[in-house]
């Protein structure tokens, strides 16, 4: 079985890649490109820990082919850092003890920042909501919605200030 | 009021109860920490497991040729490439466990126990061609009757899993095999006759469904054997010491001769505390001669590793009129699936442990049937025994017209009690617990309609053990700690805290690895809530030590006897002589080590002992749905006595988390099978776990009474907080619809059931 070549946009690099017809985006990130950081802890869509933002859209990556990737925009959770500065999601994460293991992590930041660049001023419900996709079997997820509250917050007074 | 109680402000110390940031923590928040399937070894190859359809078959033949042939495959095993093993009982940590049992448990001999049962193994140059090989592997089985239930496990005639195994602790010893493999006993006084004079009297029979882990990493290793019999493996695990050790048994390495590098662990929760695919990831690569890795899908998961057991139970608790309990008969069967488990020692003796009654007899049976071999999850056996004591202590306070948290209070154990095991009780907090409880906020809320407030206490012993920490200092005084116990959430910031608060340092100028087996001496697990304790205990002691020769080096540079130097603040001060006043800091004297005896450094390995039982109490608010059956947790506290919060992020949130996963067993989780005996929901759609959206916040109190055998007062904090929920959950629902509950989970269509038989 021949091999696809697939460019696409992933952090804001341009990367080329070969990939198995049937391979997941999430494999070709992995196991193409080394980035590791996103997760697959089901393969199916129902755990959200390889949450990764296509052409503006917050899919799992384990339910896109690779080969779609053709000429689409990726960002990953390596990208979401600028360099070494990290983002107010990343930062509340860390400040609010919203991390246990840490798998599920990279999902919930990119779900996490997905929202509050839709949305500035989500309520404990509507973060509640937009995270359902995303499964954490360490915290019980009350240290994570306070720590996206949080972001958010900071987030407007970045705006208001800026 | 999140942690009303944290005593951070009126503590002595600087740094322990306060939240740094983890040092791992922003190598996860950016997606750079290495777990499971995210290492990669030079010339690795790909893995793929064969399992079994069936529940229950004898295995007539494999044939493996085809998949032998397939381009790109390097290696096959099978049950034949493993060393035939004779039963031998081996120490692991807490528990035992059956070599032969576990072995066969990695890779089939000549039964399959359960769906999903590993039965061959494939090693090739993509995971594609891996899977393309399983497909060739002919397996002729002779499928045999299931069992997936007690009563079907114990129903006469009843087919066998192993007809090597008799019922241990029956008064006679038995003739033929059953699936039974434990009978427990444990008790005192005359429960029978207490019960008989009792002035009212609740029973019921109870059940739970076993449920799984559900840690979101899946299992995954690689491994690498080389010609000279040396073997390194990557594993993401509660134990790189326990994969090691067990590695060598079912093997016949040295254990000198394996390495085992801890990864990253993606959660555990006690299920990653087995190997299931280290020995055949060795073998791989011994035939192979390259690296192999092997990771489980999600369905493996479900299927093939440890769900808690289920269990049914029958309770009859007698009391006074003033609501003293003064007899409890209990009988309990864990269903601990293919292999002898762990939980009903632990289930006997943690059921009744958080209260004082002086006529109890608690039986416990070990039962076996065709699912995956149960597996420790998070204060294994005390849900299932707790859940129902819980209840009945609430029925009972109903009918006696108490309070449900001073009928509690009435019962509840005391420092200086003496146990069911003949012990008295130490510096135990279950009181304080129930005391926080009742002036919480919520306790006196109100409700509203279709809703019911629920409480439920609960207890778990917490352990000590080996465990071993090295302290290094850096030339220019930084410190180096290193611990052989897996990082599962949030442990290197508690050694962190702990070594620079004994050495009086800034806490980032200390650092912590989790070495391998070859780096640090011997480490039991990562579990039992043990790692803070007895591996912090180690940490400290090791950083005594160093005081101790930073001080010795500070007297010979300044030519005084060490007695007249002092530690403080991070550094020897001169007591006496011409150098009186001097200081010295720790980067000052390592700076010269080289010249004053060499680098400074100390080991500590020890036993930890003195470790103290945990105990919680929750408050569960649940609004139940009168047309559909659907319970909503609308409000939760968890109360728990932690001993003393290191680093209380990381305590409350082992609260928040084991809440959670304890409301999931209580009102969604279990294991579902069909008709043919398989697991009919071995995904996460289908598994319910809570999702963000199911739950409120969950609000913590930390109730600190120190343990006076750790020098900061530690107990130990993971596993409590799943014990209560589930009778919490149980009662909030029983006095919502105003009618007993006695079957987990709580489906809708369960107390829909229920809430139509008023009719």
């Amino acid at each position: 079985m021949s091999k696809i070549m697939v460019s696409a946009q992933v952090n804001g690099d341009t990367q080329q890649f070969l990939c198995d017809p049937g391979a997941s985006l999430l494999d070709a990130l992995r196991d193409e490109l080394g980035l590791t950081g996103s997760k697959e802890g089901c393969g199916s869509g129902d755990c959200g820990a390889c949450t990764v933002v296509f052409d503006g859209q917050m899919v799992c990556s384990c339910l896109v082919l690779a080969a779609e990737a053709e000429g689409r925009t990726i960002a990953t959770i390596e990208g979401v850092a600028e360099g070494s500065e990290l983002h107010p999601v990343q930062r509340k994460f860390l400040e609010k003890g919203a991390l246990q293991c840490g798998f599920c992590t990279p999902g919930f930041i990119v779900a996490s920042k997905a929202l509050l660049d839709h949305n500035p001023d989500p309520s404990e419900s509507e973060v509640r909501y937009w995270l359902a996709g995303n499964l954490c079997r360490c915290t019980g997820y009350d240290k994570i919605v306070r720590a996206v509250l949080d972001a958010a917050a900071e987030l407007r007074q970045e705006r208001v200030s800026a | 009021m999140n942690a009303p109680q944290d005593k951070a402000s009126f503590k002595p110390y600087r740094l322990v109860g306060t939240r740094p940031v983890r040092p791992d923590g922003v190598e996860k928040v950016t997606g750079k920490a290495i777990y499971g399937t995210d290492h990669v070894a030079a010339g690795m190859l790909h893995g793929a497991i064969l399992r079994s359809p069936h529940p229950h078959a004898r295995i007539r033949s494999i044939d493996t040729k085809k998949a032998e042939a397939l381009t790109g495959v390097k290696a096959v095993v099978t049950g034949a490439d493993f060393p035939n093993l004779a039963s031998l009982e081996i120490a692991l940590g807490e528990s035992s466990g059956n070599i032969k049992t576990i072995s066969r448990n990695c890779m089939a001999h000549d039964k399959v126990l359960y769906e999903g049962h590993a039965l061959a193994a494939v090693a090739a140059t993509s995971s594609v061609i891996a899977e393309e090989a399983l497909a060739l592997i002919e397996v002729d089985y002779e499928v045999l009757p299931h069992v997936l239930t007690v009563e079907q496990a114990l129903a006469p005639g009843a087919p066998v899993l192993h007809d090597d195994m008799f019922t241990k602790g029956l008064d006679q010893t038995p003739t033929t095999p059953s699936n039974a493999a434990l009978k427990f006993t444990m008790g005192r006084g005359d429960p029978d006759a207490a019960i008989a004079a009792a002035h009212t009297v609740v029973s019921g029979k109870f059940s739970a469904l076993a449920v799984h882990q559900g840690y979101i990493e899946p299992h995954a290793c690689v491994a690498s054997y080389n010609a000279d019999g040396q073997v390194q493996v990557w594993a993401s695990s509660q134990g790189a010491f326990m994969i090691r050790t067990l590695c060598a048994s079912i093997l016949g390495l040295s254990q000198a001769d394996i390495r085992v590098t801890p990864l990253e662990i993606g959660g555990g929760f006690g299920g990653k505390t087995k190997v299931y695919l280290e020995p055949v990831a060795i073998l791989l690569s011994r035939k192979s001669g390259r690296p192999v890795r092997l990771a489980m899908s999600r369905a493996d998961v479900f299927r093939a590793s440890g769900p808690a057991p289920g269990v049914v139970a029958d309770l009859t608790v007698g009391a006074d009129a003033d609501g003293t309990i003064t007899g409890v008969v209990m009988e309990f069967k864990m269903l601990s699936g293919a292999n002898p488990g762990n939980d009903t020692h632990s289930g006997a003796m943690s059921a009744l442990a958080h209260y004082n009654v002086a006529n109890c007899r608690v039986t416990g049976w070990d039962v076996l049937c065709n699912s995956a071999a149960t597996a420790a999850y998070r204060a294994p056996g005390a849900p299932q025994t707790i859940f129902p004591v819980e209840c009945c202590i609430d029925e009972l306070a109903q009918k006696l017209g108490i309070d449900p948290i001073d009928i509690r209070l009435k019962n509840a154990a005391r420092p200086g009690d003496i146990g069911i095991m003949g012990v008295p009780a130490g510096e135990i907090g279950y009181v304080e617990c129930l005391e926080a409880a009742k002036a919480h906020p919520h306790y006196s809320a109100p409700l509203g309609p279709n809703q019911g407030r629920g409480i439920a206490g609960g207890t778990w012993g917490n352990y000590g053990g080996p465990s071993t920490a090295t302290v290094n200092l850096s030339e220019d005084g930084s410190v180096l700690v290193t611990t052989g116990s897996p990082d599962i959430g949030g442990s290197r910031a508690s050694m962190a805290i702990m070594a620079a608060e004994t050495l009086e340092i800034d806490y980032d100028k200390v650092r912590v690895t989790i070495a391998d087996t070859s780096s640090i001496g011997y480490s039991m697990l990562t579990g039992g809530s043990r790692t803070t304790f007895a591996t912090g205990k180690a940490v400290i002691q090791a950083c005594e030590e160093v005081i101790a020769t930073l001080r010795a080096r500070a007297a010979g540079m300044w030519n005084v006897d060490v007695s007249q130097t002092e530690w403080r603040g991070g550094a020897v001060h001169c007591l006496s002589g011409d150098k009186a006043g001097a200081e010295l800091t720790m980067g000052a004297i390592s700076a010269k080590a080289g010249f004053s005896g060499g680098p400074i450094a100390a080991e500590v390995a020890l036993n930890a002992q003195g470790y103290l039982p945990g105990f919680g109490v929750h408050i569960c608010d649940t609004e139940v749905d009168p047309e559909t059956g659907h319970v909503s947790v609308i409000r939760y506290t968890a109360v728990q006595d932690v001993g003393t919060a290191i680093h209380p992020d990381y305590v409350e949130g082992q609260m928040q988390g084991g809440a959670a996963q304890g409301i999931g067993w209580a009102l969604n989780e279990g294991y579902v099978f069909d008709k043919a005996g398989r697991v009919d929901n071995p995904g996460f759609l289908d598994y319910r776990m809570p999702v963000c959206s199911d739950l409120p916040m969950i609000d913590t109190v930390m109730v600190e009474k120190p343990n006076p055998a750790h020098p900061f007062g530690v107990k130990g904090a993971g596993e409590v907080p799943i014990v209560p929920p589930l009778g919490a959950v149980a009662n909030a629902v029983s006095r919502a619809i105003g009618l007993r509950l006695y079957d987990l989970p709580l489906t809708p269509d369960r107390v829909y059931a229920v809430m139509q038989s008023r009719q």
